[in-house]
């Protein structure tokens, strides 16, 4: 299976070494990042890119564009890793739009298309047969989506709640643990590369709103936005409310929920018995997801990090390899 | 709840027997006997806590084992939750937001823990909500979201009944 990637930064490089390291029988034909890209039909040496990455910052020649390299290149599913615009959904947007009206099929990590436009996309590449995978765009390694359509195939789900962002769980985690204020616990998921120097996104909620905002609208079948969820970040949370929280053996996390029953599609924080299976420590993501014949299921893993969200791509990809694709 | 049964050996036991079989949990048992008394029945309070719904069933039991019940009492509140609250509370007249919950006459207050770290800085309390019913208590706690928007208190609520 050949497959062009756009967007070279960590998950992209990630996906890069996992194909040099595995035999999955998927060549890269098109590669690009926002400053250069490489064609090649017969398949690139995704070491030397690598290499060249490295050494100088481009990863081959400067006048080759992404939308280049979607347009030309010969491939089978397109790779869309490149960084998220929220509120657009662009370039990845244009991106993936024009490579389903090449009848390519695609997997992405990323969220800003399928947050904006999941319902368009979805139907354009119904139309068109192809393949539209996104389990990347949630919870990184976590199999959620996968697992709600292909493992809790025919059961109903009637709420979905959980904890999607890794860099407040970790901030709560510290604040809760060692009894640190909520700016001092930012500083240190700054210092180990966990918060952007911009954490916003983070801890007022709203990476996790574009999350819920991709489950409701595709688990749903919801026509949601980001304006449609009640948001409450973390940054306003004292150590005393921590500290009041613990006295009753509880603590507080950042909760997404969606119950589509009650109207409910919120982020805020929320106080959680300590034995409860969402209070996980450090990064981690966890989601439980209300069924009618399978009950609870929970699911715990690494939301973010390349290798973990490679491995979400991976997934996607060899899902395709297997279902489409085999054999040509 | 009162109970009047008769004043032979093994019937106390025969009353407290039913309330165990419909879960229910005794508080307190207040038996006193008159010496004076030439009455062949016995009275008997019982105060105890009961699942929603159990009451019916409780008393077809005890009427079956020979145990009138003269008297039921208020119902108590069972439901309870804990929210926390982060803001300035006191500022924003905690009484008053206290009360708007004590006065619906479905749901109280029972408990409040406040911290005030410095004059300043916002206030976090962890405030206990008690209700008859469910139903009762989502309707006690969307009074105080309310309440909180109204106020600019962050108010963080429990996934589940805590």
């Amino acid at each position: 299976m050949r497959i062009a990637i756009l967007g070279f930064g960590s998950v992209g490089r990630g996906i890069a070494r996992a194909i040099l390291q595995k035999d999955l029988g998927i060549t890269v034909t098109g590669l690009a990042d926002s400053k250069s890209g490489l064609i090649d039909p017969d398949g690139i040496d995704i070491e030397a890119a690598l290499a060249r990455k490295q050494e100088t910052g481009a990863l081959g020649d400067p006048a080759v564009r992404p939308i280049d390299v979607v347009r030309d290149a010969e491939y089978d599913v397109l790779v869309e890793v490149t960084p998220t615009d929220a509120v657009t959904g662009e370039p990845a947007l244009t991106h993936i739009r024009t490579a389903i009206e090449l009848g390519r099929h695609i997997v992405t990590s990323n969220k800003g298309p399928i947050a904006v436009a999941y319902a368009d996309l979805a139907a354009a590449a119904e139309k068109r047969g192809v393949c539209l995978k996104y389990e990347a765009t949630v919870c990184g390694a976590i199999p959620l989506i996968h697992g709600i359509g292909e493992g809790l195939a025919g059961n109903s789900v009637s709420r979905l709640y959980g904890i999607f962002n890794g860099t407040c769980n970790f901030i709560l985690t510290r604040m809760s643990e060692e009894g640190l204020t909520y700016e001092q616990a930012l500083l240190e998921a700054r210092e180990l590369g966990y918060a952007e120097a911009d954490p916003t996104y983070d801890v007022k909620g709203i990476d996790a709103a574009i999350k819920l905002v991709i489950l409701a609208n595709t688990v749903f079948q919801r026509q949601s936005t980001l304006q449609d969820v009640d948001i409450t970040g973390i940054d306003q949370l004292t150590p005393e409310a921590l500290r009041l929280a613990e006295e009753q053996e509880c603590t507080i996390r950042l909760i997404g929920e969606i119950a589509p029953a009650e109207n409910i599609l919120r982020v805020s924080p929320r106080i959680l018995q300590k034995s409860h299976p969402l209070v996980v420590e450090g990064t981690l993501n966890a989601v439980t997801v209300e069924t009618d014949m399978a009950g609870e299921i929970t699911l715990i893993g690494k939301g973010a990090g390349s290798i973990e969200t490679a491995s979400a791509v991976i997934g996607d990809l060899i899902f395709i390899r297997d279902r489409y694709v085999k054999g040509t | 709840m009162k109970l009047e049964m008769k004043d032979t050996p093994g019937q106390l036991v025969a009353a407290l027997k039913p309330i165990s079989s419909v879960g229910g949990n005794i508080i307190a048992v207040i038996h006193q006997r008159d010496p004076s008394s030439t009455a062949e029945t016995l009275d008997v309070q019982i105060v105890l806590e009961l699942p929603e719904g159990r009451l019916e069933r409780l008393l077809e039991l005890l009427r079956e084992q020979g145990v009138d019940v003269v008297r039921l009492g208020e119902e108590r509140l069972l439901h309870q939750s804990s929210l926390i609250l982060i803001g300035h509370l006191m500022h924003t007249d905690l009484s008053d937001t206290v009360d708007r919950i004590d006065k619906t006459g479905f749901a109280e207050v029972t408990e409040i823990s406040l911290v005030m770290p410095a004059i300043d800085q916002p206030s976090s309390a962890r405030i206990t909500v008690r209700s008859v019913n469910l139903d009762d208590m989502k309707e006690a706690i969307a009074i105080l979201r309310s309440v909180a928007q109204q106020k600019d208190i962050l108010m963080i609520e429990p996934l589940e009944e805590i």
